[in-house]
């Protein structure tokens, strides 16, 4: 399986696409990072839906990776992009099968690929962190924001700790559009889907009926790279997101293990 | 060890249409050259993908190399292809394209640059795949199913977008390679082109296989003829009644009368032309040739 991870890398490493996907995660990371403190005066509040964060709130030992956190569901959007792309162009390209020649396995090529984008997925949090963290800390000092708590254990812990949440949330999204790439076997169809589903249908559908918003995939992803929400915990967005992203790899699984490769 | 590189005994693909492969039985020998031929829609590719492990058989069985089509990982190794055409990343270089491949297969990738000078695409293995011709893909394609160095090299249309002279050096390659030992099972529209190369046939027609076995024991089974001309258009009938008279059946096509026989009675054809009173521009005996059987038995002429 090591070998699908290194050949799959090489195609993941390619400048347009390795430098054009760091350079969008650059970007929204310093886009939301900038909004939050700019902003943070602003009667319209500085945080998703209009929400206040105040400066006191940004002093905690959490308040490094407000911005961070905040910028989950933009990375999602983008891992989900490039999951999908990634994926389904086996198909249009018809690569597929030169892969199947080379990796009988079916089930082994699926997650080897798996496992190369879970290191693109690494790269793209860590930057992130690296931009948001460190754009925060230089507009915190602009701003008259304490950052004396940030770098604390308690500090480091909760950098550590949303590390981990935005890369799980990264990933789920990045499973969900290899899921649709596998469905759909088109990169246009599959992202457009997915991102239609994520920024608008479930914006739509939380606006008119709030309590869905317990229960929508891309709601529990971004819930787990914020840590938890006021209206929905951590551990049920762990759980229900679990249920979502599994049953969409079994299904990807047993679709591209078990169908003819007829292109 | 068997001595067949491929065996497959009624093997069939049927989808919700009809069969696309139809209880398909036949032989490849070891370090043969095999044409694969049939008209389009014939199930040539739907055969080799499940030779390949790409698409599951609905039924029969299916040997490559001694080893069942139900367990691909374990020839796959051994077998370089290409179906339907070269299929690369655009946005990669023929290279890295090859690269790819050769990491997945767990190949050296010194090899790359040996296959890319092997198939005239040394200076321009560094270029991006979107870039190339329709016969520098095609030559990609050829690269990278030489990659395993194969012991059984399946190739769907390997000539298409090549220009003559591509054409005769793939006709050279895969000679040598299977001078070499290599088994060579090529799908071609090309007729005359797998003549020249194979010394096996497999034929398919609408799912089902019509002949499959040497090509020569395909040509002997089919009737020598003679190409007959006069020089007024109306001796052409005359021509045909001398031919029944004789024994021999013959019709006009072209303004031409074809008269099937062996190429030992044309001298007894022109005696009794001339002793009708007939003068003969041309007279020349014909054995048939592959396009011509080809067209015969699957019931589509030319």
């Amino acid at each position: 399986m090591i070998r699908v991870v290194f050949a799959e890398w090489r195609k993941l490493r390619r400048p347009t696409l390795l430098l054009g996907t760091l350079g969008a995660v650059t970007f929204f990371s310093g886009l939301v990072s900038s909004l939050l403190f700019l902003l943070i005066d602003s009667p319209q509040g500085n945080g998703d839906r209009g929400i206040k964060i105040t400066r006191e709130m940004l002093a905690l030992p959490q308040g490094a990776t407000q911005a961070f956190s905040s910028v989950g569901t933009l990375l999602g959007v983008i891992a989900l992009c490039v999951f999908a792309s990634q994926t389904a162009q086996e198909y249009t390209y018809g690569t597929l099968r030169n892969l199947l020649l080379r990796q009988p396995g079916r089930v082994k090529l699926l997650a080897g690929k798996l496992i190369s984008m879970k290191l693109f997925a690494i790269l793209m949090t860590l930057v992130s962190a690296i931009v948001a963290i460190g754009l925060s800390y230089i507009l915190a000092g602009t701003k008259d924001v304490s950052t004396a708590l940030w770098f604390s254990a308690d500090g480091w812990h909760a950098i550590a700790q949303t590390l981990l949440n935005v890369f799980i949330s990264i990933l789920g999204f990045g499973i969900i559009g290899m899921t649709l790439g596998i469905l759909l076997r088109s990169p246009i169809s599959s992202i457009s889907i997915g991102v239609l589903w994520l920024l608008i249908i479930e914006n739509i559908i939380g606006a008119v009926k709030p309590s869905t918003l317990d229960y929508l995939p891309g709601s529990q992803l971004s819930t787990i790279a914020s840590g938890g929400t006021v209206d929905v915990s951590y551990s049920h967005a762990l759980g229900m997101g679990s249920i979502y992203v599994g049953v969409g790899a079994i299904v990807a699984t047993i679709l591209f293990w078990r169908r003819d490769v007829a292109n | 060890m068997s001595n067949l590189a491929i065996s497959v005994t009624d093997l069939s693909k049927k989808y919700e249409t009809g069969f696309a492969v139809s209880h398909a039985n036949f032989q490849v020998p070891l370090g043969s050259v095999c044409g694969f031929v049939g008209p389009n829609g014939a199930g040539k590719t739907t055969t080799i993908r499940m030779l390949l492990g790409l698409i599951s058989p609905t039924g029969g069985t299916g040997e490559i190399l001694g080893t069942s089509i139900n367990e691909p990982e374990k020839y796959l190794p051994r077998v370089g292809a290409m179906i339907e055409g070269p299929a690369f990343y655009p946005a990669l270089s023929g290279a890295e394209n090859l690269r790819v491949l050769a990491t997945l297969g767990g190949f050296p990738l010194e090899r790359v640059d040996e296959l890319l000078e092997k198939v005239g695409l040394g200076a321009r293995g560094k270029s991006k795949y979107k870039t190339y011709s329709l016969g520098m893909k095609q030559r990609l394609g050829i690269a990278a199913s030489l990659l395993p160095n194969p012991q059984l090299l399946i190739l769907d249309e390997p000539t298409n977008g090549l220009d003559p002279e591509g054409i005769q050096e793939v006709r050279a390659l895969l000679r040598s390679l299977a001078d070499n030992g290599t088994t060579v099972f090529v799908s071609s529209h090309l007729l005359s082109e797998l003549e020249i190369i194979s010394d096996h046939l497999v034929m398919l027609r609408k799912g089902d296989v019509v002949f499959a076995g040497p090509i020569q024991d395909l040509l002997a089974q089919q009737q020598p003829y003679i190409l007959v001309q006069g020089t007024n258009p109306g001796d052409l009938e005359k021509i045909i009644e001398i031919a029944i008279a004789d024994g021999h059946t013959g019709t006009i096509r072209a303004g031409v009368a074809h008269i099937e026989g062996p190429s030992e009675w044309a001298g007894v054809l022109n005696k009794k032309a001339f002793e009708a009173g007939i003068t003969l521009t041309q007279l020349s005996p014909q054995l048939p040739n592959l396009e011509e059987t080809f067209f015969e038995m699957t019931g589509d002429k030319k």
